[in-house]
């Protein structure tokens, strides 16, 4: 060993070596000092960005959307009910191929090339690994199956279920309840957006939009933390949310649904009104369109289908604005008694025409149309129910279109009565003041007369038809139209106080003789022949009914026609056919429902739209044996009916 | 005159009254060996929180801590310098086994480092290497005049670059770097000329977009990338070193506490229980757990300089210098690249990571370090 080093000059070597020892251990102490200064930079200076960096890393709070509340019936059955959808979702993360996965979907399910570009976009926008993205939404039990067979073919894919809305009994009461759709940046600005986080679907027409906060309940929060895999780890903290209510209404989905058949192949709408409450029994308008359609997302097609100008299914036929015709006659009757323009007694001599004083130009009764006659010797009674257009014209002369317009007014024409119906419309009840301030004309005597017979300005809508029909069923006594008859099934009924005042007339006993001529039009059966006015021949005519029956007719003009220009064999057009109307109540004695039915172009208000008020009151009003129930006879009809039966089993006994 | 009984009389003669201790009789230095030991517990503590309390890990990795103490043990007791006698054979031995692992090695994530010989635990020869360069050259420069002269470099660097390039060729260019590394740090500490290693840093420099075309990988093209800018692809590639700095951003200054560490516990740290261990450390005992560890290692290496210092010939003083100069470029490399400072390369933090060969290299080295310290004080009294 010492012969290896003889030759080397030790010193000289240590003194190197140990100089680049410590040169060595300077630049290594150095660096160690610049690890510090790099650990107190991320450690002290930037500890709080890091934090919340590391917090939001894994810290997440997710909204809990609250199930949305159930919407019944009177009678408890479910109108709108949340049922599981399923949807396809896939975490990028665990999928290898994500085209040839997708061409794999694509042979499996319908999965156009807009829905990939969507799934695209909303991929984008995920800033979260390993979370979870929709591709394809609301699968069939077929494509579930499918996609289940061929799981083994998709890692990272899998079906997903979510509560969705759905209407078991479809189009007949879509108008009625209303539908579920995507909510949208407006209707966002309307609520709480902090309410509505998670939430995708908003109520667009009928209770879904008028109750929509009701239902939708508070949302719930949780905060969770997860793992780099986006799975849950902990639940931190959690905030329940509180569901919707679910709601009761007054609707009969058996008058609802009798009413959606009864109507046929018919356009039109029906309300009827619960007499003692305003609650809305039915309200159905056709053609209609499945509500369930838009809460799953409405494809293009079915969209433009929706929006056919002449069937118009979007367009709630119930609440349209309609000239209401000689529905209106027992209302301006009733003006004309209690104002004292007219008596019971006062009766007129009708040619079938009608000249204003001082004009020459001839009015001609409906009457004239059909056999160039008019209705003879006419008190109030008989117009009514023969509806003379002549009386009520004699008469609006006398009253003036402004007494005529406020008495009206009283049974909710001219406004918008209703407390929840979120379309509602207010009609248009005409006076000499409307007139200046919508049109800036003045008014014309003969505009007078078009409003004694519902027709010219006066627009009124089906619901507005039947609650001036409940009101004169009432006597008076007035109830808002209502849907809601109460929050949640264990609930207690609202009772909801009116604010519009009671119509109280100068002689209560008006009342009966209205309702008595109402009655008569559809029990009285003189004359024989079909075209005296009545709808007695296409109503008690046919068979003995149970109850009595008040109601009017209505034939509304869609177009003036000239009497010179009348053909009356020509077939007219459909669209320029008259509307027909019908409005009613029953029983006469004891009144518990009241409706309006309306068919568009119709034609004939006693023959078309009569027979199905009558039907529908049938089904509310019968039992099982087609006799009136009992809860709705009259007082004096109960005690008959008890010592009918008394006597029956005192015979028993003998 | 036996050894002890000079120490005996060297003690009388400058007054004081130092006996033998059981450390010195077991080749052992202390300093070290506490230093060592502490870094071995507390490392081990950090990977039973960052494996989630996985007792068969733990268990594992103690059976080769264990193991390296015992080999570390076992190298102090023999005297370094008989090794300068081996050292061209186990150099050849080495390259041998590196040669034959391009060959008939097992291949894992398309690298081909490792060798599986009947009879023996699978084992990556260029571990070997790690020891057996610096070894070889220090004996190599030890029996040469220093400052060393241009031939010797020359031959130095060939026997530097076969193993480097044998390395790089598997490929395993972070292995391959770092024992080159180790071979620089001999050179260096034998008296290279500065001029030599400033034009050969220059050319280094000018060889780098060479490199970048020509010899980098896509991979590691992508790693150096990502370290430049991370943002870049935070859902990528940039994760890791992302993450790594929120966890040991978000532990401030005392940390979250031990088994606290979210960043490790909900997987959001990759190799949390390996390269990356240092974030969980950092995450879970903040910056005061960190200078702690830094502490450690500089105990560690300020023990590893002196004993370099204070050994008797050139042969040891090399080879101390090399493996302890090199022991500070695995840390600082691993803190720097888990700290977002350099790129990411695969290095382990030293003692602490998961991972049994690691352990028992290193080890190894303190072994000699120890051998050098214990049996070269007694060379130096033969010399003299």
């Amino acid at each position: 060993m010492l012969d290896d080093i003889t030759l080397k000059d030790h010193n000289l070597e240590r003194r190197i070596f140990l100089s680049r020892l410590l040169i060595g251990g300077l630049i290594a102490g150095l660096l160690i000092a610049f690890l510090i200064i790099r650990l107190v930079y991320l450690q002290v200076y930037q500890h709080e960005y890091y934090s919340t960096v590391s917090d939001n890393n894994r810290i997440y709070s997710q909204a809990i959307v609250p199930t949305r509340g159930l919407i019944y019936d009177r009678n408890g059955v479910l109108l709108a009910d949340n049922k599981p959808s399923y949807n396809l979702t896939v975490i990028r993360e665990n999928v290898p191929d994500l085209d040839a996965s997708l061409g794999v979907i694509q042979n499996l399910i319908e999965l156009s090339a807009e829905d990939i570009e969507e799934f695209t976009q909303r991929q984008r926008r995920r800033n979260v690994p390993f979370s979870s993205v929709p591709v394809a939404f609301n699968l069939s039990e077929d494509e579930i199956a499918r996609l289940a067979v061929n799981q083994f073919r998709l890692p990272g894919f899998q079906v997903e279920a979510q509560l969705v809305r759905d209407y078991p009994l479809g189009a007949p009461v879509a108008h009625a309840i209303g539908y579920l759709s995507s909510i949208t940046e407006q209707e966002l600005r309307q609520v709480n957006a902090e309410n509505y986080a998670g939430t995708h679907q908003f109520g667009k027409t009928g209770v879904e939009r008028f109750y929509e906060q009701i239902l939708h309940g508070q949302v719930g929060y949780q905060i969770v933390e997860k793992n780099a895999r986006g799975q849950i780890m902990n639940v931190l903290d959690r905030n329940d949310p509180v569901p919707g209510e679910d709601l009761v209404l007054h609707l009969d989905s058996e008058l609802q649904l009798a009413a959606w058949e009864a109507l046929g192949d018919m356009r039109g709408g029906v309300v009827a009104l619960d007499v003692n409450t305003g609650g809305v029994l039915a309200m159905v308008s056709k053609p209609a369109f499945d509500p369930n359609l838009f809460v799953g997302g409405i494809s293009q097609r079915e969209y433009t289908a929706l929006n056919d100008p002449v069937r118009t299914p979007l367009f709630n036929r119930a609440l349209g604005k309609y000239s209401p015709g000689s529905t209106v006659k027992p209302f301006v009757g009733l003006a004309g008694l209690d104002t004292g323009v007219r008596n019971r007694e006062y009766e007129i001599e009708d040619p079938g025409y009608f000249h204003l004083p001082g004009d020459s130009r001839r009015y001609h009764d409906w009457t004239w149309w059909v056999n160039e006659s008019g209705h003879q010797r006419v008190n109030l009674a008989k117009a009514i129910y023969q509806s003379c257009d002549i009386y009520f014209w004699d008469m609006a002369v006398d009253m003036g279109i402004d007494r005529m317009s406020q008495f009206m007014g009283r049974f909710g024409f001219g406004r918008n009565t209703s407390v929840d119906i979120s379309q509602a419309s207010a009609g248009t009840l005409p006076s000499r003041e409307w007139k200046r301030e919508n049109l800036g004309q003045p008014w014309y005597p003969g505009e007078t007369l078009n409003s004694a017979i519902g027709q010219g300005y006066t627009e009124a809508t089906p619901l507005q038809l039947a609650t001036a029909t409940m009101v004169m069923a009432n006597k008076g006594q007035w109830h808002q139209p209502i849907m809601l008859r109460q929050v949640g099934l264990e609930g207690e009924a609202i009772q909801h106080q009116s604010a519009i005042p009671d119509v109280n007339l100068n002689n209560p006993d008006d009342w009966n003789y209205i309702h008595q001529a109402m009655q008569d039009v559809v029990h009285k059966g003189d004359g024989g022949y079909r075209n005296n006015g009545s709808a007695y021949p296409y109503i008690a005519m046919l068979e003995q009914m149970p109850y009595h029956m008040a109601g009017k007719s209505g034939t509304a003009q869609v177009v003036g026609i000239a009497a010179d220009e009348f053909d009356r064999n020509a077939e007219v057009a459909e669209r320029y056919r008259d509307h027909a109307l019908f409005i009613a109540f029953a029983p006469v004695e004891n009144p518990q429902i009241a409706l309006a039915v309306f068919i568009e172009h119709g034609e004939g208000g006693s023959s078309v739209a009569g027979p199905i008020a009558k039907q529908l009151l049938d089904v509310y009003l019968l039992d099982e044996f087609g006799q009136l129930k009992q809860e709705y006879m009259s007082e004096s009809a109960l005690q008959q009916l008890s010592s009918l039966q008394q006597a029956a089993e005192e015979g028993e006994q003998l | 005159m036996t050894s002890s009984a000079f120490v005996r009389q060297l003690s009388g003669n400058m007054g004081l009254e130092k006996r033998v201790s059981i450390w010195e009789r077991l080749n052992l230095d202390l300093p070290l060996l506490f230093a060592l030991a502490v870094l071995v517990g507390f490392g081990l503590m950090v990977l039973y929180s960052a494996t989630d309390g996985n007792q068969q890990e733990l268990r594992r990795q103690s059976i080769f801590i264990a193991v390296a103490f015992l080999v570390m043990f076992i190298v102090a007791q023999i005297d370094v310098r008989v090794m300068r006698r081996w050292a061209p054979l186990m150099y050849l031995f080495s390259l041998g086994l590196l040669v034959a692992v391009l060959f008939i090695g097992s291949s894992t994530n398309g690298a081909q480092r490792w060798l599986d010989l009947p009879g023996l635990p699978r084992f990556q020869p260029s571990e070997i290497m790690k020891i057996v360069l610096p070894l070889t050259l220090a004996a190599y420069f030890s029996r040469r005049a220093m400052p060393p002269r241009f031939k010797h470099i020359f031959w130095a660097l060939v026997l530097l670059a076969l193993p480097a390039v044998l390395i790089a060729i598997e490929p395993d260019l972070g292995t391959a770097l770092l024992i080159a590394v180790s071979g620089i740090f001999v050179l260096l500490l034998a008296g290279i000329s500065w001029k030599l290693v400033s034009s050969a840093l220059g050319a280094g420099i000018l060889s780098i977009p060479a490199l970048w075309i020509f010899y980098l990988q896509e991979y590691q093209k992508m790693r150096i990338l990502t370290f430049l800018n991370p943002e870049n692809d935070p859902l990528g590639a940039g994760w890791n070193i992302i993450q790594s700095k929120t966890a040991i951003g978000s532990g401030g200054l005392y940390g979250k506490g031990w088994l606290n560490g979210v960043q490790s516990r909900l997987d959001f740290l990759p190799e949390g229980q390996t390269d990356f261990i240092v974030a969980v450390l950092a995450e879970e005992f903040g910056l005061s757990g960190m200078l702690f560890l830094l502490m450690l290692y500089l105990v560690v290496i300020g023990r590893g300089l002196y004993i370099a210092a204070v050994s008797s010939d050139m042969f040891t003083r090399l080879l101390a210098g090399s493996i302890t100069l090199t022991f500070f470029v695995y840390v600082f490399v691993n803190i720097g690249m888990v700290s977002g400072i350099l790129p990411v390369v695969g290095v382990p933090l030293p003692l602490v990571s998961l991972g049994g060969t690691s352990i028992v290299t290193l080890m190894l080295g303190f072994g000699i370090l120890m051998s050098i310290h214990s049996h070269g004080k007694t060379a130096f009294r033969y010399v003299d």
